[in-house]
């Protein structure tokens, strides 16, 4: 099986039915994208696949269809808008879902360059945070939306 | 303080357990300065200043015991200590360490003595002394409480000037010149014509020295760091995906593992079929566990897979089946014989309840998981001689002694790799988590296994928030409260986990009545009972413990009585309320939300709550509207005194979120029982909250209080009174049990 992860080229093998999220963490080691509850309703292992969202935990492997990115190389070396905006707003508390998030930001971002609450609500309810940093979050959003239509 | 009536101290055990404690240790133990367990295995070019200071030729290791969750106390810890060191932190690496009694909390301790703590009298305090002398000879290492800060804030201070002069003295012995004459600025001392020395050059040479301890540590108005917007030292780790939780970890030849546990806790295997598991592609082995079976296999999902094919016949546990059986069990317990503290007992509530009639009412709070984001995790390596371990914990010394006991390794190479943890709301309090992956490692030794639970088995085998009920009674009398009583009934965490870790304390277990018993009003006939029933379900502490529930039942109960007294709710309880921290709280969020009452428009309404929790008083105004879809909790006033705020950005983070945590909560989450286990396993059926319900909230700290105190746990306890009471305000219909997604629709 033949891969493409933040640029790399990476061949394997493995079932056809093992979910990208732990093709990625245990076969390829990279641990960015986050396991928190298997079921595709938490967000946690949010990547990117053809540049979009997709919830790794749910999508096998072999139905992989375009290349991924992960958090580690969103801003393809470089920080990228929304995760400089994440940093400014200091979103993070545990941080554990917060790959997922910025993956999820990045996405409606790339759709919509100036979302409303609304939009925001509609993008990022299947992203769970049980630390509460939701507020940061939508603020985060904002300012990079904000800065991304500036650049 | 003046009218608030003194506390009875009737049944003061826990107490006098610690003064014979402190007796039978000497004086001399609680005392005596603690060596520094850094001075051990030291290289000659490294230099261990203080057991919070380590400066080798390479860099500065600053040692951050408290464990982080996500309530950001790694970097506040080593903020503390870069304050005095004059150094930027973020250069810093940042170590755990090692559990050592010299790292012990004495706060965590203290604050469980049967005393408010606005309690700042000549007795209260002494007790606290007594007792934080035991924690330090005892070598209590924990995190938790609310507590690393308020114990922590000097004692790092001191460590970084102890470090700096330390080093001072070093280049002075170097260059010939006074310490006096010496300054330090951004990681070096500075000679007076302008020459920097980096500590780092001065390790060999500060390593020969006595640390100077006797240094006076600066006043506020000279801080760099403390007090100013700052930035987390592991804020850009968890936004480019580059922090190491447990499950992270990645080690040579590391195999993955997963565990199946009697979903009845503590109950036995009977026997298992793991035929058709054993045959499964990736399949390492499969070993039996306490209570148990676990698969070890070439990754996680090939684990997970193989577990689920195991065929496992468990045993019944030792408690009831269903939640009903439970709460048949907790009515049953509201017995005089079950009474185990009445710590509040001004006036006579009998007398004054037994001339009217009066206002009564029953409350409820489910069973509740913690429910971290990140599953619970080891990591562990194994041979007869040294035994590693990669895992988050709050109470590292006790998983030392524990794995130590499990393994047959000495305590002294059981070796403690901590890491963040990716959300914990006390569930890392327990170590239950790691003995299996233990279990694992000794049947491999040699080839480290990464234990990942599922999210099932995560929530399966919490240790939940305890149902807990309470019975009020109350009399209104011209327009003000004038007799309170409340009865709060459940099962007892501080039994169920000392009980695991190290036995059970004796005496008024203080948790159980938290946010109840020592609430700063004056109410001329005011009581408060805690009744313990039987543990059933091992228990846990959860975000704010006690008052969790008990903030919930006192303050929605006061809200009650003042709508029968017909006055104001806010304006009610300042005048009830005799503490003023506490005043100031209720004023600030008032003037926040420009407080005319609770009625605010048509199918709207707004609710007030009070509660001093963790040693900090905090008052939310929650406002609801009501839609086509259910109720919207649209927005949030809160305001709370800590004392002085040390990272006040943080500090924001921490109030809004755990008023969040306390809202997503109250809304919709419970655990209810069945078979013994759990029927919520996951996210689909115990949702929490999402961004499209998150309302705009407004915080402020106000930082007047003497006291410093932890900031990650108050505002929880105050959501869901508030949230309750606004409800009230904009239905009619008051909600005695949560969660109110069982009585109303949310949107």
């Amino acid at each position: 099986m033949q891969l493409t992860v933040n640029g790399n080229s990476h061949e394997f093998t493995v079932e056809e039915d093992m979910p990208l999220l732990w093709v990625l963490r245990d076969v390829l080691g990279i641990t960015g994208p986050k396991y928190g509850c298997g079921i595709a309703r938490c967000g946690a292992c949010t990547v990117h696949v053809g540049g979009a969202a997709v919830r790794s935990c749910q999508l096998a492997v072999g139905d992989v269809v375009g290349d991924v990115t992960t958090i580690e190389d969103l801003g393809a070396g470089a920080i990228h808008p929304v995760q400089a905006a994440w940093i400014a707003h200091q979103v993070a508390q545990c941080g554990y879902c917060q790959s997922g998030q910025i993956m999820q930001a990045v996405d409606l971002l790339q759709r919509n360059a100036d979302p409303t609450d609304d939009d925001i609500d509609a993008a990022m309810s299947g992203n769970l945070c049980r630390c509460g940093t939701y507020p940061r979050i939508r603020a985060a959003i904002k300012s990079a939306a904000t800065a991304m239509r500036g650049a | 303080m003046g009218r608030i009536k003194t506390i009875a101290r009737r049944s003061f055990l826990i107490g006098s357990a610690a003064i014979l404690g402190g007796v039978a240790f000497g004086a001399y133990a609680v005392a005596r300065e603690l060596p520094n367990p850094l001075l051990k295995g030291l290289g000659p070019d490294e230099a261990a200043l203080t057991p919070f200071v380590k400066i080798t030729a390479e860099g500065i290791t600053l040692i951050v015991p408290r464990a982080d969750s996500g309530q950001g106390i790694a970097s506040l810890q080593a903020c503390l200590i870069a304050e005095e060191l004059d150094f930027d932190p973020h250069t810093a690496t940042l170590d755990p360490g090692q559990p050592d009694a010299v790292y012990h909390n004495g706060t965590v301790a203290s604050d469980g003595l049967p005393f408010p703590l606005y309690d700042q009298s000549g007795v209260a305090n002494a007790a606290r002394a007594t007792v934080q002398g035991l924690a330090k000879v005892m070598g209590l290492q924990i995190t938790g409480g609310s507590s690393s800060t308020s114990d922590l804030h000097e004692k790092l201070r001191q460590a970084g000037a102890s470090a700096r002069e330390t080093l001072k003295e070093a280049a002075a012995l170097r260059s010939g010149l006074s310490r006096a004459d010496l300054s330090t600025a951004d990681g070096a001392v500075v000679l007076p014509d302008g020459t920097r020395i980096p500590y780092t050059d001065l390790a060999t040479e500060a390593a020969r020295l006595d640390p100077i301890q006797d240094v006076a540590l600066r006043s506020p108005d000279q801080w760099r760091l403390l007090g100013k917007p700052m930035m987390r030292t592991d804020m850009v780790a968890k936004c480019t995906g580059a922090q190491v939780y447990g499950v992270d970890i990645r080690l040579p030849d590391m195999v993955f593992a997963t565990v199946r546990r009697n979903p009845g806790i503590g109950g036995p295997v009977l026997g298992y079929d793991d035929a058709v598991a054993k045959a499964m592609p990736g399949v390492r082995a499969i070993v039996a566990v306490t209570d148990g079976i676990a698969v070890i296999a070439d990754n996680t999902w090939r684990a997970f897979k193989a577990a689920d094919a195991v065929q496992i016949d468990w045993g019944a546990p030792s408690y009831p089946a269903t939640s009903a059986k439970m709460w048949a069990m907790v009515e049953a317990n509201h017995s005089e014989e079950n009474r185990n503290s009445r710590l509040r007992d001004d006036g006579d509530v009998t007398q004054a309840l037994g001339t009217s009639a009066p206002v009564t009412a029953e409350y409820r709070v489910p069973f509740l998981a913690h429910a971290g984001l990140e599953p619970l995790s080891a990591t562990v390596l194994y041979t007869p001689e040294r035994l590693d371990i990669w895992t988050a914990t709050q109470v590292p010394q006790a998983l030392r002694d524990k794995a130590a006991d499990l393994s047959g390794v000495a305590a002294e190479n059981v070796i403690l790799h901590v890491l963040h943890a990716g959300g914990s709301f006390g569930r890392r309090l327990d170590i239950d988590y790691v003995l299996p992956a233990i279990e694992c490692a000794m049947a491999v030794p040699g080839t480290p296994v990464q234990m990942t639970l599922t999210r099932e088995e995560d929530m399966t085998h919490d240790f939940p928030r305890p149902i807990q009920m309470a019975r009020c009674q109350g009399l209104v009398r011209d327009g003000q409260i004038a007799a309170l009583n409340l009865d709060t009934i459940g099962p007892s965490v501080t039994e169920s986990w000392f009980g695991r870790l190290m036995g059970a304390p004796p005496g008024p277990d203080t948790l159980l009545v938290a946010g109840a018993f020592d609430q700063p009003y004056a109410i001329p006939h005011y009581r408060v009972s805690g009744y313990k029933t039987p543990v059933m379900v091992p228990v846990g502490s959860w975000r704010s413990p006690g008052s969790c529930a008990n903030a919930f039942f006192h303050d929605t109960f006061v809200d009650e009585l003042i709508h029968a007294a017909g006055a104001d709710p806010l304006a009610e309880r300042l005048r009830l309320i005799d503490h003023s921290d506490s005043r100031r709280v209720i004023e600030a969020v008032a003037e926040m939300c420009s407080w005319a009452g609770t009625a605010v428009g048509p199918d709207r309404g707004r609710g007030i709550a009070f509660a001093y929790a963790h040693g900090v008083p905090v008052a939310a105004v929650v406002e609801v509207a009501l839609s086509d879809r259910g109720i919207r909790i649209e927005k949030a006033w809160v305001a709370a005194d800590c004392g002085f705020v040390y990272d006040p950005v943080n500090a924001e983070a921490q109030l809004t979120g755990s008023l969040i945590f306390g809202l997503a909560h109250a809304m919709n989450c419970e655990l209810t029982y069945a078979d013994h286990a759990p029927i919520q396993t996951n996210f689909h059926n115990y949702e929490g909250m999402r961004m499209y319900q998150s309302p705009q909230i407004e915080a402020r700290l106000l930082g007047q209080a003497a006291q410093v105190r932890g900031l990650g746990e108050p505002a929880t306890a105050v959501a869901a009174p508030a949230l309750g009471n606004a409800i009230f305000a904009a239905t009619g219909q008051r909600l005695r049990e949560m969660p109110f997604s069982n009585t109303m629709t949310f949107a």
